[in-house]
């Protein structure tokens, strides 16, 4: 059963096959054998999430149970869930136990859906390798000497594990995307202000979204169908029609135009990687697809543009961590800016004062237009380019990484060669456009490669379509670590 | 045409590396306690990760509009009417310290 579909896993509950209760404590017992080895998850509530199972069977039995009702999912320690621990893997935040429930984590309790745990994440959702963790870094259940990506690298994870049945992340930089590809996985970045980002801890407000994570994009499709719709309580959620991110999932590929960017496909990407998408790209044309070149000229400008408007946001976002409401305060003190300098310093990480830095610095007076007005303006010359090459082709595809995962601790003393491991999946949040990455093999060390799949605004249910048509097809993401 | 350049000189500027003494004043302005040997460290850092922004100066952006939003939406207003109940003592159960429903600092005000 644990690798059973959510679409499998509501059946055979409604069949009354398995109990909500029964597979729950199936995957507590799983995570209490194998999360010592991986440290996927920072926070278990099993009484908390029995409560829900239980619940959830009465719902199942009384008829009235909808497609996620009763399936476990792990929620990124990122999402606010009250009565829950939420610490967004920062020391900052060891000891606040939310108030209120984020608009994702509603809808899954509305949907009847089992909370099964908070996964690990980088610190405050900085960092592509899961390492800035102040709970210890995630381990790769392929390889446990390697990175699962990041930040989501505990969803990740655990979902590659068999951990859960599916998990949220985030994705600022390529924060799903990534960490899905190292861990062979399927996620989904929809596009921005599809899902409501309240509840859930800023980083880059103008970047951040939330979006799900699971084994394939079927279920991908049915977590979407419950994360997505307006909400007035997010300033940037759009105001849109409810839609069925399912419907066109059987479609056929015929005629589909994939575009290549000639930017993705140059130096930069390993030559494994390479050879499983040109592979996956093959696939796509037996399908029925039809390749055309494309360029967007400006991505190569996508890493200095993020790493100038995102930690200005997040200079701003976090500069509400002051020890005084809520979160760590400082042993000992004296006036109240020390109180503020000494709290900060000692539940910041620091890749998180890095980045609180950077920002400071490019919006302090004097250098605002210099980095983020220019920053702002490059970012819609970025935009501009995918809207170009939407006029030649339905869906764009490439590497969601140059490399498959690396060792624990391999890039950790230089910021920028770790910076340059998103370079294909930052363009798409500064457009604010969808994106997802699929499993499509395997490369050096036997380990998983990702296949990005970057849609036109809310394109999500197409995209789901020409996902799900190359998992029928093959078997990447059927694929589980051994050994566990 | 003179001005510009000269203008655009200062605009450059921002881009030369960081002093030691920069990086204390961010670090004060980002209220973050740090000593000599954290900002040394902080200093080579973040000049690395300048020079890895500095590509960005090169960009003619003339006439382009900066972008925050992909949809280019406006601020979406609401009505002018209370919609938080007030909470207070759950808010403040997790606060680090507070007394008599107030959110204890130390002395601001002489």
């Amino acid at each position: 059963m644990l690798n059973y579909s959510l679409t499998q896993l509501g059946a055979a509950m409604r069949a009354k096959k398995i109990s909500s209760i029964e597979l729950t404590k199936s995957y507590l017992d799983r995570i209490s054998k194998l999360n010592p080895q991986l440290n996927a998850f920072i926070t278990l509530n099993p009484e908390v999430s029995l409560a829900q199972a239980r619940a959830a069977d009465a719902r199942l039995a009384a008829g009235n149970a909808e497609p996620l009702t009763g399936i476990p999912i792990a929620q990124k320690d990122i999402f606010c869930a009250k009565g829950w621990l939420t610490t967004c893997g920062s020391k900052m935040l060891h000891n606040f136990v939310s108030p209120y429930d984020a608009h994702v984590i509603s809808q899954f309790n509305n949907a009847g859906a089992v909370n099964l745990g908070k996964t690990n994440m980088d610190e405050f959702a900085m960092g592509s390798s899961n390492e800035t963790s102040h709970y210890g870094p995630v381990k790769n259940p392929w390889d446990t000497a390697r990175v699962p990506g990041g930040s989501s690298g505990g969803t990740a994870a655990a979902v590659a594990a068999r951990l859960c049945a599916a998990a949220t992340g985030t994705d600022t930089g390529g924060s799903i995307r990534q960490p899905a590809a190292l861990c062979g996985i399927s996620g989904l970045k929809p596009t921005y202000g599809v899902v409501s980002r309240y509840g859930m801890i800023a980083f880059a407000s103008s970047l951040d979204q939330a979006g799900p994570m699971g084994r394939n994009a079927e279920d991908l499709a049915l977590l979407l169908n419950t994360m997505a719709g307006f909400d007035e309580r997010d300033s940037t959620s759009l105001q849109r029609d409810k839609e069925d991110y399912t419907r066109d999932l059987n479609k056929p590929l015929n005629g589909l135009r994939i575009g290549l960017p000639k930017e993705f496909f140059a130096e930069g990407m390993g030559a494994d990687v390479a050879k499983a998408i040109d592979a996956a790209i093959a696939e796509y044309k037996k399908l029925g697809a039809t390749v055309v070149d494309i360029s967007l000229p400006n991505s190569r400008l996508s890493v200095p543009v993020y790493y100038v408007l995102a930690p200005a946001e997040a200079s701003s976002n976090l500069s509400r961590f002051d020890g005084v409401r809520y979160g760590y305060r400082a042993p000992e003190y004296g006036d109240l800016a020390d109180m503020y300098e000494k709290s900060r310093a000692q539940g910041f990480g620091a890749e998180v004062k890095r980045r609180i830095m950077i920002g400071t610095y490019v919006l302090s007076h004097g250098y605002y237009d210099a980095y983020y007005l220019q920053a702002q303006k490059i970012r819609r010359l970025i935009a501009q380019d995918f809207t170009e090459a939407y006029k030649q082709c339905d869906v764009i595809m490439g590497p969601t990484s140059p490399s498959t995962a690396f060792k624990l601790g391999e890039k950790g003393d230089d910021p920028v060669q770790m910076y340059l491991s998103d370079i294909y999946t930052i363009a798409v949040n500064l457009a604010g456009l969808p994106g997802m990455s699929i499993p499509c093999g395997f490369g050096a060390n036997d380990m998983p490669v990702g296949l990005q799949i970057i849609g036109n605004y809310f394109d999500e249910a197409r995209m789901l379509n020409v996902a799900h048509q190359y998992q029928l097809a093959t078997d990447w993401h059927s694929r589980a670590p051994q050994g566990l | 045409m003179i001005l510009y350049c000269a203008r655009f000189d200062k605009a450059l500027s921002p881009f030369m590396s960081l002093s030691l003494a920069d990086v204390e004043k961010v670090a004060r302005l980002a209220r973050l306690a740090m000593n000599d040997e954290e900002l040394k460290a902080a200093q080579s850092q973040l000049n690395n990760i300048f020079g890895l922004i500095a590509e960005m100066q090169a960009v003619d952006t003339k006439g382009i509009v900066p972008m925050s939003h992909a949809q280019d939406v406006a601020q979406r207003l609401r009505e002018d009417k209370v919609t938080e109940t007030n909470q207070r003592e759950a808010f403040q159960a997790i606060a680090p310290q507070v007394e008599m429903g107030l959110y204890l600092v130390p002395q601001v005000i002489e």
